[in-house]
């Protein structure tokens, strides 16, 4: 692996964990407000999770 | 009952899933990287790595631990699996045992007047005259071709042994339902989970008119991940689900099944889509179409990059015993890469299943949006 490489994962990294930081508080907030609505919500943000995963994995896989 | 009906189905799957897997691990390029001959043998950070990547990739016989004995050779334990070559003369087949556990490309196997090494796990022909293959600067062999290479590897094993596990405990359980409405033995275990994604995932996702369909083939995707993750956290060292290979071939059938069963509405909105100025109708279908590529493909790159990324990371914990051996001693190295490996494997049982999910979860997404009837108001 070189420089540039490790840099851009570190970049991949930085971005994926922003993103489901963002999605795992929201639905955090949401739940608390809405505890009924706990199922709904889990099961939207494991898809978004998994979309945004998705993505941070292909970049990586890409950066090899 | 509909379970026959899946059964069926799912025997139909991972026959054509079997095929495609064989065309695609006959046809990979070869690896430029270097290796040293002691297969197995771990002493160093460098070896440790590559005793990992070894590991992540497929192999032609199972390799369970290395050890030297009191003269000092090194021994390998572990078991052969068939070799099925189609070379320049024709089908060979013989034990991997044959090649002595040599993956450096020394040791020559003559099957009737066909000489054939293995180097990184690819076997190769040696032409007419070579006693040796020999290597350029790249790492690639030049008095020696690559082969058809059809042989049971250890992923394809696992991939057979999943599907007579699935196929002999999904047909027991089916026909248990033609004699009594509630099932006994193994198949209670596996009926809670043929609901949840009967009315989790498909039933919600696809809708009420549709799911009965696609209910078959997402529990073939669903129970093959889940049954090839557990069985890569034995110590036998499955790796199958982590191979793109049959990944690719999961996600190629999420990809057909969603565009053949896409309904008029489904292709208007990739190639003419309602309600936006002509235009930007044009700009939306090339990228609408990409679109349609993209879903696949992250689904075959989120399952091989989670599994092999887990794998990675267990073996790495593993290796602490290892590499920290002369900071913290023999114990208190063991100790601490025991405890680390150990709550990692739970987290990586749990991931087994929620990929399992997440890909099932996202075909029926898929599937849904093609199916699905847009009411024009």
């Amino acid at each position: 692996m070189t420089i540039p490489n490790l840099v851009g994962a570190g970049l991949i990294v930085i971005g994926a964990g922003m993103g489901l930081g963002k999605i795992g508080g929201s639905a955090m907030e949401g739940i608390a407000r809405q505890p009924e609505a706990a199922g709904k919500i889990q099961t939207a943000m494991i898809i978004i999770a998994a979309l945004l995963e998705g993505l941070a994995f292909g970049a990586l896989f890409l950066g090899k | 009952m509909k379970l026959g009906k899946t059964a069926r189905n799912k025997v139909l799957s991972l026959f054509s899933l079997f095929f495609f897997y064989g065309a695609f691990a006959a046809s990979d390029s070869p690896k430029t990287e270097s290796e040293s001959d002691n297969h197995g043998a771990v002493s160093s950070e460098a070896e440790i790595s590559e005793y990992i990547l070894h590991h992540i990739k497929d192999a032609h016989d199972f390799h369970l631990f290395s050890y030297n004995d009191s003269e000092g050779h090194r021994k390998h334990i572990g078991f052969p699996l068939p070799v099925i070559v189609y070379s320049s003369k024709g089908f060979r087949t013989f034990m991997s045992s044959e090649f002595h556990h040599d993956d450096s490309g020394h040791h020559v196997v003559e099957r009737d007047g066909v000489s054939l090494v293995k180097y990184h796990e690819k076997i190769y022909e040696l032409e007419e005259g070579a006693h040796g293959v020999e290597f350029d600067e790249q790492h690639h062999p030049t008095n020696a071709h690559a082969v058809l290479d059809l042989s049971i590897t250890k992923s394809v094993f696992g991939f057979l042994l999943v599907s007579l596990l699935m196929l002999f405990a999904f047909g027991r359980l089916a026909k248990q339902y033609k004699k009594q409405a509630v099932p006994t033995g193994f198949g209670r275990v596996l009926e809670p989970l043929i609901l949840y994604v009967r009315d989790e995932i498909a039933r919600p996702n696809i809708g009420e008119k549709h799911y009965r369909r696609f209910t078959g083939f997402l529990m073939t995707v669903f129970f093959f991940i889940w049954i090839s993750n557990l069985l890569g956290l034995t110590p036998l060292g499955f790796n199958i689900t982590g191979q793109i290979a049959v990944t690719f071939s999961l996600a190629l059938f999420t990809y057909l099944i969603t565009q053949f069963s896409g309904t008029k509405d489904y292709w208007k909105h990739i190639f003419w889509m309602p309600g936006v100025p002509v235009p930007m109708k044009i700009i939306l279908a090339p990228i609408e179409l990409l679109g349609t590529l993209t879903k696949p493909f992250s689904l075959m790159i989120r399952l091989f990059a989670n599994i092999s990324a887990g794998h990675i990371v267990v073996m790495s914990l593993i290796s602490i015993a290892i590499i920290m051996k002369s900071t913290l001693g023999a114990a208190g190295a063991t100790v601490l890469s025991l405890a680390l490996s150990f709550f990692l494997t739970l987290i990586e049982l749990l991931v087994a299943f929620l990929q399992a999910y997440i890909f099932t979860m996202l075909s029926a997404l898929f599937i849904g949006m093609a199916v699905e009837e847009h009411d024009h108001h």
